[in-house]
């Protein structure tokens, strides 16, 4: 625990800090609420991130209760979900739908991409590249609140009769499309149809602009080659997004017609109690097929700023340069492009031409090439390096072991042929929690504890910042791995109960459900550890130096607290790379970005002519 | 060493650029809705629409819209005050006789029998002229705020960035329109 004394406040950089306060005539609404400043915006998108949080994992526990202890009677919390019971205090079946469908939901796109892209890129975009602000203040705060808008319609769909959707979070037709199916079909879907639409415009302004402002607004000498790697992430994940999210946007819009006007864009030869519905022509494999080619870039609009963000902390904290930052970059792109052509490995079951599933298949595999590039930069990054067990860090290595460990399983399940046995079981579950979910969430908690002394002027605690990684780090392998071995056992996803089959082999887990639930309630309830500190932090953490990491990138010139516009003065011109990091002949372990040549003529190498 | 020091950055007017952006966000809603329907019009037991007489009009109407939206810029340009008014107003009211024939259009499909609610190889000529206008409707509130900006002189040779992001997103949506227009027509023959 020694990281807090050995970082000690250096002021490195030269910047008058007279103006610091100037005279701000805003007042409280357009200072804090609706506000145009990018820092301000990205920690109105943290909370709400963290507030999503919160609800997705407390539904979690309630559906791993049924899953773990099915005969546990739950009347005691009858008053916060009293009519989500049974007469007899166990889960409703078809809440129990809603719940994962929810928790899905509110998971993959409320926490980890508005929460985590909204934040970081809003935060870091402008302070790395050295720009005031976004290039458009206005958009910016508009996609904040789009996604407010939305984040209320969802909130309250999960309170209107019928309960909130419950086909899940992909939302397949026909399932999602009749009323009749489920009665989180009905006004619950809909809620979710207009939320999600919301969404969708929130994630575009969002992207619009921070691809914008990379493009346009970097500061002198900021060439594209010198940009960190969190600044490439976000790129390609606002790339991704504008690019995929339309798509999301047609689905739905075809999904709200079929729905509210009658029409059959997803629906033929349906039968309900014996009766055939007139709708004839429609195909619901065409809403797989446009779902997954926005859900497939959506697990990388998840996955990439966390893997930013880890590639930054990794180096600081190791204090060596990135291992491969040219690699490191083209991996990301080629994630980013091979992304697009992978999308129907999740429809191998859905009927498809075998032949087609092959080429799918192949597609699939390439992706393990640029994945396993970047896994190894990060381990070659951290070898013999001096590294420093921040939290942060900490967190950055977790993400790179589960990256590694979720992403070995994904290698199974794009084999068309291997996907057959294994498709809607928990194995699936199993490798998106750890790949997807553990993952992302990592370099969500590693760029919070790495960037929360420049967003709020404090340190948080280190020793709760230990016992949070450990806690959280072993929970989540005790959660989600041996959901491996209940998938391989064929136990399907999404089923309410598994006591009724009565083959033997199916109940012989049952106590590994119960185990895989008892860890999964300890690790959701170890996040409060997280929760105190951040809030405790935010008022009475340790007062921040400007540069605590000893990093070289641009935010780290700034006062403690930048104001708006960033930097009093004039915006620092970078000369160098950001990962200068234990340069031979230099005496200082890093060089910050703006540092020019000429007053490190001990350390300058040949090479640094292409940096 | 010195010039490596400082390189000179690219850049491009950051709104044009979002315009931009923007288009490429559009032009994914439509590929694949286009996709779904030419994969629709693949399988069995679809039928052909014979496209409405309007659409032809309409889709000359859009072009000359274009046309007088050029123009404008052109004579903004040569801060040409008078014609660049007019011809804003003469794209303004090409536009809106736009969508009056694109309805006009659905007015036919339905009395040839084509419904929204039925089989999809109909319903998609809805939902693509359908949801083309709706962006178009954007762009005409866009040409409403660049007109009263040029009423107070705000659109001169010195200050085009309004009427160019303007007229780039007309010619986009004029555009769009001729592709779907041209895919419907092969698709249908
Ligand atoms: C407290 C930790 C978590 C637990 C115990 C948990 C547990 C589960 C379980 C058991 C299911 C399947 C339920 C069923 O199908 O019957 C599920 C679904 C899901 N989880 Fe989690 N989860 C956790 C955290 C996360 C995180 C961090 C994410 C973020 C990506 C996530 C995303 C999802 C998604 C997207 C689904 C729905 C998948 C689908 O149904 O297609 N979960 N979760
Ligand atoms: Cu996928």
């Amino acid at each position: 625990m020694g990281v807090t004394k050995t970082i000690k406040a250096k002021p490195n950089v030269k910047i008058d800090e007279h103006h610091h306060d100037e005279h701000h005539d805003q007042s409280f609404i357009t200072k804090y609420i609706f506000s145009e400043d990018h820092k301000v915006i990205a920690k109105q998108f943290l909370i709400s991130g963290i507030f999503w949080a919160i609800i997705g994992g407390a539904l979690s526990s309630l559906f791993r209760i049924q899953l773990g202890f099915p005969d546990m009677d739950l009347t005691a919390l009858s008053p916060i979900i009293g009519n989500w019971l049974t007469p007899q205090g166990k889960i409703d079946p078809e809440v129990y739908l809603a719940l994962i469908t929810m928790h899905g939901t509110i998971m993959v796109f409320f926490v980890l991409t508005a929460g985590l892209s909204g934040t970081f890129s809003n935060f870091l975009i402008p302070l790395q590249i050295g720009a005031r602000d976004m290039a458009s203040g206005f958009l910016n705060m508009l996609s904040y609140w789009f996604f407010f808008l939305s984040s209320i319609v969802m909130f309250i769909s999960i309170f209107v009769e019928g309960g909130p959707a419950s086909g899940g979070w992909t939302i397949y037709p026909p399932l999602s499309a009749l009323p009749q199916a489920v009665s989180g079909s009905g006004m619950g879907m809909t809620l979710w149809l207009f939320s999600m639409s919301l969404f969708i415009v929130s994630a575009l302004l969002g992207s619009l602009n921070y691809i914008t402002t990379i493009i346009n607004l970097r500061t002198e000498g900021m060439t594209f080659f010198r940009m960190p790697l969190t600044i490439w992430a976000f790129f390609v994940t606002a790339i991704l997004g504008v690019l995929s999210f339309p798509v999301l946007l047609s689905a739905a819009l075809l999904l709200i017609m079929d729905r509210s006007f009658g029409t059959s864009f997803y629906l033929s030869d349906i039968y309900i109690a014996g009766e055939a519905l007139s709708n004839q022509g429609g195909s619901a494999i065409l809403f797989q097929h446009l779902f997954w080619f926005l859900g497939h870039p959506e697990v990388y609009i998840v996955i990439l700023p966390s893997l930013g963000i880890t590639s930054e902390i990794i180096a600081t904290c190791s204090r060596k340069p990135i291992f491969g930052y040219r690699a490191m970059v083209y991996s990301i792109f080629g994630i980013g492009a091979l992304s697009f052509v992978v999308w129907a490995h999740h429809m191998f079951i859905s009927g498809m031409n075998p032949f087609l599933g092959s080429v799918f298949t192949i597609l699939t595999l390439i992706i393990a090439v640029p994945s396993a590039i970047k896994a190894f930069n990060y381990i070659a990054t951290l070898w013999r390096g001096n590294i420093i067990f921040t939290p942060a860090m900490l967190f950055s290595i977790g993400l790179v072991s589960f990256f590694i460990s979720g992403g070995l399983t994904g290698l199974f399940l794009g084999n068309s042929v291997v996907d057959i046995n294994l498709h809607d079981t928990y194995f699936v579950v199993a490798h998106f929690h750890i790949v997807m979910g553990s993952a992302s969430f990592f370099g969500l908690f590693a760029g919070v504890y790495h960037w929360f002394p420049k967003m709020f002027g404090r340190m948080m605690n280190s020793t709760l910042g230990y016992i949070h990684f450990w806690v959280t780090f072993i929970g989540a392998y005790l959660v989600f791995f041996p959901l491996h071995y209940i998938g391989i056992a064929g136990y399907p996803r999404r089923y309410y109960s598994f006591t009724n089959f009565e083959t033997g082999r199916i109940e012989s887990f049952i106590d590994l459900n119960t185990f895989v639930s008892f860890a999964a309630i300890l690790t959701f309830v170890a996040q409060f550890i997280f929760l105190f500190n951040f809030f405790y932090s935010i008022y009475r953490g340790r007062r921040a130096s400007e540069n605590p990491w000893k990093s070289n990138t641009l935010e780290w010139t700034t006062p403690v607290e930048p104001g708006h516009g960033n930097w009093p003065g004039k915006i620092p011109k970078v000369t160098r790379w950001p990962y200068d990091y234990s340069k031979p002949g230099s005496k200082d372990d890093y060089i910050p970005q703006h540092i020019p040549f000429s007053s490190t003529k001990d350390s300058n190498m040949p090479e640094d002519e292409h940096r | 060493m010195s010039n490596s020091e400082s390189p000179k950055i690219l850049r491009m007017n950051p709104r044009i650029f979002i315009v931009w952006i923007f288009m490429i966000s559009i032009s994914m809603i439509f590929v694949s809705l286009i996709s779904a329907y030419i994969v629709k019009k693949g399988e069995p037991g679809g039928f052909n629409v014979d496209l409405p007489t309007m659409f032809y009009y309409s889709t000359a109407v859009v072009i000359l819209s274009s046309i007088f939206k050029q123009l404008s810029y052109f004579a903004s340009k040569k801060d040409n005050f008078k014609s660049q008014k007019i011809y804003l107003l003469l794209s303004l009211i090409t536009g809106v006789l736009f969508l009056v024939t694109q309805y006009l259009g659905w007015v036919q499909l339905v009395g040839g029998g084509v419904y929204f609610v039925g089989h999809p190889d109909g319903s998609f000529i809805y939902v693509l002229s359908g949801v083309h206008a709706f962006h178009l409707i954007s762009g005409l509130f866009f040409i409403i705020y660049v007109f009263r900006k040029a009423v107070n002189l705000d659109i001169h040779s010195k200050s085009m960035i309004f009427i160019e992001m303007s007229t780039t997103y007309w010619h986009f949506l004029g555009g769009l329109w001729l592709y779907l227009f041209i895919t419907l027509y092969f698709y249908n023959i």
